[in-house]
């Protein structure tokens, strides 16, 4: 069972100690969540999170051997329906509600560095 | 200003769903007439409550128009013909902008409706704005709104309840008949309990969530308010059913639930929750006390039951929904819709957008979430949570095995001071104990008002039944209503506001 975390557990290349969470483990995590928060954010997170994963260690803790997870509550396999072409969004209402278009797609900055 | 509702006749607005429809179907009072006495009211006491984000009087008065003329031409104008009600602002609106009560979302005008919201408008009801929410129905107290907190009618010092505490409050304030809140964690019942209103989370899949913001799709349902059972049972039915857009809503037959409303609980069995007793004030678990009493009077066989696994729903829950709402949150990305803060590339826009437009209480949870669901930690917290979860869920089965429903306190108090909780995460974190289980089971639950603490504070109890049993649960909650004093409900005289409520 991996079910003791705090084992040495490898995020970003940083240790979690027991009980707690490190400020630069709060950093990484913040980048995964692409959050930028200041300094002073990351440094009260780091108390919360860490209050919160205390409230929550009781399940860490509990013994589930034999025990399957449940996802869902309803036993649903896959749901399918005919492939029929249906009518979509209006591609024209769509795009106005985005910051920015360009020739009928939404614009982004540069996703790879520097632009060409 | 005279007050409303409080004194002198009865308006046909106080006189709930099924009479508003009623009267408006036979032609006896016009839709218009329920529209403008809700407006006047909104105008009157909006300024004061912050129920709403958003009013839409011009397309309000332009329905019951319709709905009028409907009538004159004879033809049906629906089943909630001209029932002002009110929508949580995280349900999808045509045109008219939805904000989650999010900077994120603000202005954002959705392309389509909820299936809710087109089932509503298609029965004759008319919606009258969209409530305030805590931000992505992230909240219990509606004070982690973008656009400021929802102040409870029955004491404006005091919070609503959340996340649903726009709806709660706008029908325990009697400014509109019914409303549609989304339950994830309590957001209806917790809510409801405070405001002293009903308020129904149904079964998982018997409403459809499509046009529903998500926030942790496996636990979100849409439910209804309204100061009685029979009404909130009676919108539940409009918006129940199958819809082929929402894959996880139920394919079968919406159910009846306002036949044998009345039928009682003669050798009905109830088991009363026994483990939540000792966390909840005195006021609240006198209140489930006295509701097993009375459900014992009426004939029921009731028996205390200890149930120590529901115990384990609320750090389960704050496993499972923070990780579903990392999740569904990372679509806010300032490229399709919502806020853009620009930056140098793209990885960098993302996180200037979401960091300017989420609140204090969404970076929270997406970053527990985000946490819970990282390498080296996934097994240990939401492996491990999703495994509580089958716990709860095998421990419901094994109760209803002895009972036909159980009850229990909805919640841990009564209405709380605005900010009295607000420093302290986990403490409004405890506001969903007794509500969380029925989430992870997907089960019903419903809070009915059912008594009035010492301050004069509306208590709620909770009545809950397994998968489906909606109509069982709903005349347990008609029993517990018939005994319950009237001073315990909505709507409550907003004339007397900042008194102590109900005490004449």
């Amino acid at each position: 069972m991996e079910s003791d975390g705090g084992d040495g557990s490898d995020v970003g290349g940083i240790t979690l100690d027991e009980g707690g969470i490190t400020l630069d483990e709060v950093r990484h995590v913040a980048r995964l969540a692409r959050l930028d928060l200041s300094d002073d954010e990351i440094i009260t997170l780091q108390g919360e999170l860490s209050a919160l994963l205390e409230h929550v260690d009781k399940v860490r803790r509990l013994d589930t051997a034999d025990v399957p997870p449940t996802a869902h509550p309803l036993p649903l396999s896959n749901v399918l329906r005919a492939d029929e072409v249906r009518p979509g969004l209006d591609r024209d209402a769509v795009l106005a509600a985005a910051p920015a278009v360009e020739d009928h797609r939404f614009l982004v900055p540069s996703i790879l560095g520097e632009a060409p | 200003m005279s007050t409303s509702g409080a004194s002198g006749g009865m308006h046909l607005l106080d006189r709930g769903v099924r009479a508003i429809a009623a009267a408006i179907r036979s032609g006896e009072a016009s839709a218009i007439s329920v529209i403008e006495e809700a407006l006047r009211r909104i105008d009157e006491h909006e300024g004061r409550l912050h129920c709403f984000n958003l009013l839409t009087p011009d397309a309000a008065r332009e329905a019951a128009t319709n709905i009028d003329e409907a009538v004159a031409r004879g033809v049906d104008p629906g089943p909630l013909a001209g029932v002002p009600v009110a929508l949580k602002d995280n349900l999808c609106t045509k045109g008219v902008a939805t904000t989650c009560s999010s900077k994120i979302l603000a202005g954002w005008e959705p392309p389509y409706d909820a299936t809710v919201v087109r089932r509503l408008r298609e029965a004759g009801a008319i919606a009258v704005g969209k409530t305030n929410l805590d931000e992505f129905a992230m909240g219990s107290s509606t004070e982690n709104s973008a656009f400021g907190a929802t102040r409870n009618p029955w004491d404006v010092t005091r919070v609503p309840g959340g996340s649903s505490g726009g709806t709660s409050a706008a029908v325990a304030g009697g400014l509109v008949a019914t409303g549609l809140g989304s339950d994830t964690g309590g957001s209806i019942r917790q809510p409801a309990s405070l405001c002293g209103v009903v308020g129904i989370k149904p079964t998982y899949g018997l409403v459809s969530r499509y046009g529903l913001i998500a926030f942790a799709s496996s636990l979100d349902q849409i439910g209804t308010f309204a100061v009685n059972v029979g009404d909130a049972a009676a919108t539940l039915e409009v918006i129940a059913g199958h819809d082929p857009a929402d894959s996880t809503s139920l394919d079968r037959p919406a159910p009846s639930l306002l036949r044998g409303l009345e039928d009682g609980v003669e050798g009905l069995r109830v088991g009363l929750i026994g483990d939540f007793l000792g966390d909840v004030a005195s006021a609240c678990a006198k209140a489930a006390d006295d509701a097993g009493e009375a459900l014992a009077s009426a004939g029921a066989k009731v028996e205390q039951v200890s149930i120590p696994e529901m115990l384990l729903g609320l750090p389960a829950y704050y496993i499972i929904a923070p990780a579903e709402a990392s999740s569904n949150l990372a679509r806010y990305d300032g490229v399709r819709y919502g806020l853009r803060v620009e930056g140098p590339d793209a990885e960098t826009m993302n996180a200037r957008t979401r960091a300017a437009g989420f609140g204090p209480e969404v970076r929270r949870r997406i970053m527990i979430g985000t946490y819970a669901l990282s390498a080296g930690y996934y097994d240990a917290y939401y492996g491990q949570a999703l495994k509580a979860r089958t716990l709860v869920i095998r421990a419901f089965e094994a109760a209803y095995e002895r009972f036909d429903v159980l009850l229990s306190p909805t919640t841990p108090s009564a209405a709380f001071k605005l900010g009295s909780k607000t420093a302290n995460p986990i403490e409004m974190y405890l506001s969903d104990l007794c509500t969380i289980p029925s989430n992870l089971s997907g089960h019903p639950a419903v809070s009915v008002p059912f008594a009035l603490d010492p301050e004069g504070l509306p208590v709620g109890v909770q009545v809950l039944a397994p998968a489906l049993g909606e109509a069982l649960m709903l005349r347990v909650a008609a029993t517990l209503e018939a005994v319950a004093p009237a001073a315990a409900r909505g709507p409550v005289p907003l004339g007397d506001v900042n008194s102590q409520a109900g005490v004449s």
